[in-house]
């Protein structure tokens, strides 16, 4: 393994961890039920730039911590994550090339999917919420995905 | 030219096919959401992980705390001054009222001796306070800070100093989750303190509203009625208050009234909670932290529909 491969997973891990530490952290009431899921969008970031570090198994994982940190039914979130994780893996090569307005667009249709599966699961063990609000995460995650690029971007150039 | 794969991961070895992890993993995840949500048995699993996610839910409690902590040492004299003539003037109304209650207390007991049932004097007492850590913006759920370690067990009664706060839902090692009596699946059976009406009042989602669905139309309910506990179901202890009755509304076509009631405890605004443990609830202290696990499973209304079946609607007097 090279050096810089370290640092990358390291670099990899920080970023997930603190998007599951920032899940979270208390928001105001008015903002909170649009809190975008950092921790995914982080998985996505890794899998479209480094797909060999960011495997489905550490999505998976760090899904299952979500489920623990929020004490929702083991296993949701990880269900989620994996499927995001699995589709981001697939379409990591046309996804790369599209201009970051069009990315942001897809990473959407992503985070849609994962809100879906956390819906439909919630609905299934009987916590089901139908409120439109609970599909702001899918806006605010894509309205942020271009700052997450950027930001993940500047890192990961360091890192090297 | 080589045409792509459609992964651009190494062609030989390292990895399995993505695929098959794929599959794997969601067909793990759907078993793991079986086995916690039908059969209970992920504990032990809960409680294994959770070694790495208490320290991150620490962590982000931390800079609240410590912010908490730097005010008040640099809290002004004057402040304190006037905090703690207020607090010794309502110190002395308190132990006023409690002079009262130390007698009302023993002839309630010498009551319910005579009937032998022994539901509701708090026993013991334990402060918790609440982590500032949000589990789900559209759940009413928190976490304390006190665990099985301190003898906490599922099901056990959450008070504040305003009335009934909610019940213990999870317990861990060192934190427990507690349902708060708003939250839309956690229902509470009550007694009208006036007419005696028994009824069930359901979490809405919304905390600053109860709601009360088994009212029927010509039920003796008043708007400012204060609803207590009447301690059916054996989670909470009676006569303590669980909520003001704020709305009645009566249509004459309809069976049910539309009664929405306003819970005395402050739900969005408490930072510290009492557990308390009652006469008829597993001994604290030593067996408590003995067997934290056994105790736990052993406690059995914990479920807001097993409440709900205990009583049916209106007319309870």
């Amino acid at each position: 393994m090279r050096r810089s491969d370290l640092s990358l997973r390291f670099l990899y891990w920080a970023s997930v961890a603190t998007g599951l530490v920032l899940s979270i952290v208390p928001l105001p009431d008015w903002l909170a039920p649009a809190r975008p899921d950092l921790a995914l969008l982080a998985v996505i970031y890794w899998i479209l730039t480094n797909p060999r570090i960011a495997g489905l198994g550490y999505a998976w994982l760090a899904g299952l911590l979500l489920d623990v940190m929020r004490g929702m039914t083991l296993g949701q979130h990880a269900l989620g994550f994996v499927l995001v994780a699995f589709l981001a893996h697939r379409l990591q090569l046309r996804m790369r090339m599209f201009p970051i307005l069009h990315q942001a667009g897809t990473v959407m249709g992503l985070l849609a999917i994962y809100q879906f599966v956390i819906f439909w699961t919630d609905g299934l063990t009987g916590h089901g919420y139908t409120g439109w609000n609970r599909w702001l995460p899918v806006l605010s995650g894509g309205l942020l995905w271009p700052l997450i690029v950027a930001a993940g971007d500047t890192l990961a150039r360091r890192a090297r | 030219m080589v045409e792509l794969s459609h992964d651009s991961r190494p062609i030989i070895g390292r990895d399995r096919p993505l695929g098959a992890a794929f599959l794997a993993l969601a067909v793990l995840s759907i078993a793991l959401m079986v086995a916690d949500q039908r059969y209970g048995q992920m504990e032990r699993v809960r409680e294994l992980l959770t070694a790495v996610a208490y320290p991150l839910q620490r962590t982000v409690d931390f800079p609240w705390r410590a912010w908490g902590q730097v005010t008040d040492s640099f809290a002004d004299r004057s402040r304190l001054r006037e905090e703690n003539l207020e607090l010794t003037a309502r110190l002395r109304l308190a132990n006023l009222q409690l002079q009262r209650f130390a007698a009302l207390e023993d002839e309630n007991r010498r009551l319910r001796d005579m009937r032998e049932n022994s539901a509701g004097i708090a026993e013991r007492v334990l402060v918790a306070s609440i982590l500032n850590v949000e589990l789900d913006p559209f759940r009413h759920r928190v976490l304390l800070d006190k665990g099985a370690v301190d003898g906490v067990f599922k099901g056990q009664a959450v008070l504040d100093a305003d009335g009934i706060f909610g019940q213990v839902s999870r317990v861990l090692a060192h934190s427990a989750e507690v349902i708060l009596i708003s939250d839309a699946e956690h229902a509470i059976p009550v007694q009208s303190n006036r007419s005696g009406l028994r009824s069930i009042a359901v979490g809405t989602g919304d905390s600053d509203r109860l709601s009360l669905p088994f009212v029927t139309v010509e039920s003796d309910l008043k708007t400012g009625d204060l609803l207590i506990s009447t301690g059916m179901g054996g989670v909470f202890p009676s006569g303590y208050p669980v909520a003001e009755v704020t709305r009645v509304e009566r249509s004459p076509a309809a069976t049910f009234a539309v009664v929405d009631a306003r819970p005395t405890a402050r739900l969005d605004r408490d930072r510290e909670v009492l557990l308390v443990w009652f006469e008829d609830t597993p001994a604290p202290g030593a067996e408590a932290t003995a067997e934290p696990g056994a105790e736990a499973t052993a406690e059995p209304a914990t479920a807001a529909g097993q409440q709900t079946g205990t009583a049916p609607a209106g007319g309870g007097t």
